[in-house]
């Protein structure tokens, strides 16, 4: 199973993990994380996103290019106003990473299935086993 | 079809929570955590010490076919109820990442079926989200030599 995994995880594509990474290094800061939760609640205006913190607007739009740049929030427009909203196929990014994990402990557990179903139709069959 | 493993990683939460439905009824699960030879079976790993009770221990390892050791984990069992809950605390040796505690709840769900819980609680956010970046880490394969050099390009 091990090699196995290792082959899959080399196949992925280089910039795929490339873009993994960046997304983690994204949603690792707390502020950015703030941002993603104002952003997934209604699309908002940069004025109205640094409003919400103490820190200096420069620093705000720094964190809001970095989530732009990830593919975490996207722009768009109305009127005059730039808007950001969530863009989904960013979160899925993140989701996605989660799946070799899930992955990970559901190859285990259908070994420990396939294992104890092998132990109790042994023990139906002799009735020698503990 | 809706998935046996299911993982939960809430954004900003120091915890995982992984559930997955047996066909199995809930004390061949229990059975399976908890006897070495069984557990070295699904686990992939060698099992050097299985103490099942409160304030008991124990310990896992891999080794490659040369004899160098991949991966080491231990942990303090806190709570040990058959059939029903092992408290505990996991960590991996050598590796940087904080200990971990473990809920690990077992249900029987009608006749045939259990469902077993963990939920894993992190030192920190970020520990939680190192350990889902790096997926095989929480694993057997830490060392593996390939895996790490994917890592090392990573970084």
């Amino acid at each position: 199973m091990r090699s196995h995994l290792v082959a899959l995880y080399l196949l992925s594509n280089d910039c795929v993990m490339k873009l993994r990474r960046d997304v983690f290094q994204a949603i690792a800061d707390p502020t950015r994380r703030a941002i993603i939760t104002l952003v997934a609640a209604s699309a908002i205006t940069p004025s109205a996103i640094a409003e919400n913190f103490d820190s200096s607007r420069q620093t705000i739009s720094k964190h809001i290019q970095i989530l732009t740049e990830c593919e975490i929030l996207e722009q768009t427009k109305k009127g005059r106003e730039i808007y950001y909203k969530l863009n989904p196929e960013g979160m899925k990014v993140i989701a996605d990473f989660i799946e070799p994990f899930r992955q990970m402990w559901d190859d285990r557990f259908n070994k420990l299935e396939a294992l104890m179903k092998k132990q109790q139709s042994n023990k139906k069959t002799y009735g020698t086993e503990n | 079809m809706e998935q046996k493993t299911k993982v939960a990683a809430e954004e900003g939460k120091q915890e995982i929570i992984i559930t997955r439905m047996f066909d199995l009824p809930v004390e061949l699960v229990f059975k399976a955590y908890t006897t070495a030879d069984l557990i070295e079976q699904w686990m992939g790993n060698k099992v050097l010490k299985m103490e099942n009770k409160a304030h008991g221990s124990y310990q896992f390892e891999t080794k490659d076919a040369s004899g160098n050791i991949l991966f080491r984990a231990n942990g303090v069992i806190h709570e040990y109820i058959p059939n029903e809950q092992i408290t505990r605390t996991f960590e991996m040796e050598n590796t940087g990442f904080p200990v971990q505690l473990e809920y690990l709840s077992f249900t029987q769900e009608g006749e045939e079926q259990s469902k077993l819980t963990m939920q894993i609680i992190f030192k920190s956010v970020a520990d939680r989200d190192n350990l889902l970046k790096m997926p095989f880490a929480s694993g057997i394969n830490m060392a593996h030599n390939q895996l790490q050099k994917v890592m090392i390009q990573l970084n």
